[in-house]
């Protein structure tokens, strides 16, 4: 899915990252702990969360995340933008919950990762 | 190509600079030119070592070798040590506190993943001394 069509779903706005509007994920992925995004991400994903720590950004360039979409209208620092700017991650802020924003990708076709039951 | 040795200092409690090992050890890594999936198992495996650092521990250090069959990571702390290593070994086994949780940490999954991660892993502790992580990843 285009991160112009993330946008568009969410009514988001862009933090940071708008030149890569037209890229593309695979994969969308919620959470707030940082240690089952470590050990569950692959491939191009995006992450949506609650939390707006530096840690956030940190975990984003370790497991190579695509974007980050702050759910529930949680504004991060400039700090953090700077930091993801210096990692080329895209940014996002939606006003949905982490609940509503998630399934509007997902029906619209941007699949979870798959973790065997 | 020779043995390259790097020393990253690790403060407790830091959550800002937290992760900047990590970070610098990724750049590294990607400047020698390894391979960017390896690269990745290791920045993660890293960061989880460097985040209990942190979390967990007076404070530490993570060194970083490479040689040209091998990178070596090691995470090496001032105490207090593991009581049982077993059981921190568990996923979802946690004694992180409600800040911690609140950072986004605290799932009990750091110790599974660094193993996961590595080609051999290993942790020695001693209570009242400390604790060394110690992962190979073979290139
Ligand atoms: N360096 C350390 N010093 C002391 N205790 C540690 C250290 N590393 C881990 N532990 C202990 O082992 C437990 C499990 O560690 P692990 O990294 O798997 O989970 P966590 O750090 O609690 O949560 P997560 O890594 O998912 O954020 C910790 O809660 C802590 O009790
Ligand atoms: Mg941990």
């Amino acid at each position: 899915m285009r991160i112009s069509e993330i946008k568009e779903l969410l009514c988001a706005e862009i933090l940071c990252g708008e030149e890569q509007v037209n890229s593309e994920v695979q994969y969308g992925f919620g959470s707030d702990l940082m240690s089952d995004v470590l050990a569950y991400v692959k491939g191009k994903t995006v992450l949506l969360t609650g939390l707006t720590n530096n840690q956030v950004i940190r975990t984003a360039e370790m497991a190579e995340l695509s974007a980050i979409i702050f759910v529930r209208g949680k504004k991060p620092e400039h700090e953090l933008v700077k930091l993801a700017m210096e990692n080329n991650i895209i940014l996002m802020l939606t006003n949905d919950t982490m609940y509503t924003a998630s399934g509007k990708l997902y029906s619209k076709g941007l699949l979870g990762v798959q973790i065997d039951c | 190509m020779d043995v390259m040795q790097y020393n990253f200092n690790v403060e407790k409690d830091d959550f800002d600079r937290a992760g900047e090992a990590s970070s610098n050890i990724k750049k590294i890594l990607r400047q020698l030119g390894i391979d960017a999936a390896i690269i990745r198992r290791i920045a993660i495996a890293t960061y989880e070592a460097e985040i209990n650092i942190v979390i967990h521990s007076l404070g530490g250090e993570i060194d970083l070798e490479v040689d040209p069959s091998s990178i070596k990571i090691i995470a090496r702390d001032k105490g207090p040590g593991i009581a049982n290593i077993e059981l921190a070994m568990q996923a979802g086994y946690s004694t992180a506190s409600d800040k911690v949780r609140e950072m986004g940490f605290g799932a009990g999954m750091g110790l599974p993943n660094m193993k996961k991660c590595s080609d051999k892993f290993e942790v020695e502790s001693e209570l009242g001394k400390g604790t060394t992580i110690s992962m190979i990843m073979f290139i």
